[in-house]
């Protein structure tokens, strides 16, 4: 069988911060880790590997710097990556995103099942894995907390639907994206890391995905377009008690009882 | 194809827009700038500037449609088993605001098994039509008839605005049918305006850090949203003026290759989203001991406690307990952060609060700007103390001897 896993770098921390004057971001760092969902998605798709057999392509987009994850993916157990990396990709909303990855898996061999995360910790839509499915017609299942057996062109699974956990089957192939409580990734395995430290990353550009339209990509095919950035506004009325903690304690008390929360 | 520009005699490669790029995309060259592969188009750079040297060259694009033939709000109405998902009304509160400006209508999608009587209870919160879907295919959520419906739909009545809510469901199907139609669709937004020309200006959180995006889709119709559960006030019930209208699908439109076995339902289900008091833990309790404390304390003023991500991701709380964009929303009538920053991710979960307090050591926390009350202190010295008061009744006397 093939698994696709696709895949993000993500910043490390989420430590930004803004200058009001200028209305321009600070941060720390640059995008440095896996994004941790997609760890338990790529865990996913090997435990079916080395259950049913068949191997696991993982697919990532970003800058050249991003081939760090895949290599990271080899070490988890990822047989081969492939990398999108052009400046046609850059400024991509979350339609263009859904598109070029699309657009490449359509040029990987046919996959039995595609995975993602829930969603990134830097974007938080969880709106990707849906856009792929659709676009490359699959049936898709968001939220999956359990992967049963794979029998008779199905598999079975469990999703979190936020009130309850639903019990589904759906045919392969198809798109699951999954959550943290699926499995508990592996470890990096040194040996894995030096068997595959020489191991290619397939780097392909927009020209490579034959048949894409190139109005669909990167920042030109995004319908969304942010206008404007700007700090997160202020609460109306504002307090800031200083004192020791008795004279604090004894004021956060009367004020808890005077709003008759006490 | 749109690119970020730097004219050379303007560049003094002074190093500010490679300071104010989060993402590594600009760097010092020789002769002036240059942009790197990580380069996102954001145009923050441009800002950062003080020549005024750099600028993003727009590719002009042409709308993908007639813009004005898209009118009115259409709201997705989530419901399982007979019970309608309550950021239904939510959307729909917007929705009224939204179309009542622009003189449109507000429809309502509703799709299930036998839900006549819903869409009945629908029109009582003032909505103009309900388009209904009754079809045994359609009993359980399933991706492939719920997509197919929407866009045909759409089709029929070319809204300008579809308005989802955030909930599991909502992210998966609303993605699904943006794709479809070729449209914008912007997720977990924290508010909606509608301009007088119909362009839907979306605010939310954005880069994974303290900022506000405010995102439009200026070339695509329908515009889509989604919303969480609790972020906006819900439509009030009012005398019915609106009808339901039957929609018929094509056997087509209903197939699916998904099997529904069952259905168990969480035990504590959003026990954090519907509680009405909230005691929150965040980093700055340093240690899962402090979780203990701050339970204790909750239930002693009859609340919950919630925690930020990170709490959630070293193991001390579960999913089910964590605030903020990647977790739940909540709107209590009191919410105590405790050690919590504010990161705009936890924010954006819980700044609906009626009353916010907050507890941390840094004087200058990003908590301290939603907070209404603001207590600068440690919170291993401030609750066992508040604690100590309650259970005295507030007497005076008995505080002096704690510390």
């Amino acid at each position: 069988m093939h698994f696709i896993v696709c895949i993000k770098q993500v910043p490390e921390g989420t430590e930004v911060e803004i200058d009001e004057e200028k209305g321009i971001l600070k941060r720390e760092g640059v995008d440095s880790k896996l994004n941790v969902y997609d760890a338990y998605a790529l865990e996913a798709a090997v435990v079916l590997k080395e259950t049913y057999g068949g191997t696991v392509t993982v697919l990532s987009m970003g800058p050249m710097q991003a081939s760090e994850v895949i290599r990271e993916a080899y070490t988890l157990g990822a047989d081969d990556g492939y990398l999108l990396s052009d400046r046609k990709f850059a400024g991509a909303d979350t339609l263009a995103t859904s598109y070029a990855l699309s657009e490449a898996i359509r040029h990987l061999p046919p996959a039995d099942v595609i995975f993602c995360g829930m969603q990134t910790t830097d974007g938080d839509t969880a709106q990707v894995g849906p856009g792929i499915a659709e676009l490359l017609e699959l049936p898709h299942a968001s939220y999956v907390s359990k992967i049963g057996a794979i029998r008779d062109g199905h598999i079975e699974l469990e999703a979190d639907m936020g009130d309850g956990i639903e019990e589904l089957q759906i045919e392969l192939p198809c798109l699951l994206t999954i959550t943290k409580d699926l499995n508990q990734p592996r470890l990096p395995s040194y040996k894995l890391k030096k068997v595959t430290e020489g191991k290619e990353v397939h780097v392909w550009d927009s020209k490579r995905l034959a048949g894409a339209n190139l109005e669909y990509l990167g920042l030109d095919g995004s319908p969304t377009q942010v206008e404007r950035i700007f700090p997160p506004p202020k609460a109306q009325t504002k307090e800031l008690w200083e004192g020791n903690p008795q004279e604090l304690s004894q004021r956060f008390y009367a004020k808890l009882k005077e709003l008759k929360h006490l | 194809m749109s690119q970020m520009r730097v004219d050379q005699s303007q560049c003094i490669l002074c190093g500010q827009c490679v300071e104010a790029c989060p993402f590594a995309g600009v760097v010092l060259g020789e002769e002036s700038i240059e942009f790197t592969d990580s380069c996102r188009l954001c145009s923050i750079c441009v800002k950062a500037c003080p020549t005024g040297a750099i600028w993003l060259e727009k590719t002009a694009l042409e709308p993908s449609l007639d813009l004005q033939e898209y009118q009115g709000v259409l709201v997705f109405a989530e419901q399982r088993q007979g019970e309608i998902a309550p950021v239904t009304y939510e959307l729909i509160g917007k929705g009224l605001e939204m179309a009542k400006q622009l003189g449109h209508e507000v429809a309502v999608c509703l799709a299930g098994l036998d839900v006549q009587s819903l869409g009945e209870k629908l029109l009582t919160y003032g909505v103009d039509k309900v388009y209904l879907y009754d079809y045994p295919e359609l009993e359980y959520f399933r991706i492939e008839p719920y997509t197919a419906i929407i866009v045909d739909l759409v089709s029929r009545i070319k809204p300008n605005i579809i308005l989802m809510g955030a909930t599991p469901l909502g992210r998966s199907l609303a993605p699904r049918v943006a794709a479809r139609l070729r449209t914008g669709l912007t997720a977990d937004c924290t508010t909606l305006a509608v301009k007088d020309n119909g362009d839907l200006v979306q605010t939310r959180p954005a880069f994974g850090g303290d900022v506000m995006a405010q995102i439009v889709t200026p070339r695509h119709r329908p515009q889509m949203a989604t919303v969480r559960y609790k972020v906006m006030p819900p439509a009030e019930v009012t005398q019915p003026h609106g009808k339901i209208v039957h929609c018929q699908a094509e056997p087509s439109q209903l197939q699916s290759k998904i099997t529904i076995h069952g259905f168990r339902p969480h035990q504590v289900a959003s026990s954090i989203t519907d509680a009405e008091i909230i005691v929150a833990a965040g980093r700055g309790i340093g240690k899962p001991e402090g979780l203990e404390l701050l339970e204790n304390f909750a239930s002693l003023i009859g609340g919950v406690v919630g925690t930020t991500r990170p709490l959630v991701e070293q193991g001390w709380a579960s999913y089910n307990q964590q605030i903020g964009m990647s977790g739940r929303t909540v709107r209590p009538r009191l919410f105590i952060a405790c050690g919590i920053s504010g990161a705009v991710q936890l924010v954006a979960g819980m700044r609906g609060a009626d009353t916010i307090f907050a507890i941390n050591t840094d004087p200058d926390a990003p908590i301290f700007d939603v907070a209404h009350y603001g207590i600068v202190g440690d919170v291993y010295e401030i609750i066992p103390r508040l604690i100590q008061i309650i259970k005295e009744g507030g007497s005076l006397d008995e505080i002096s001897q704690v510390g």
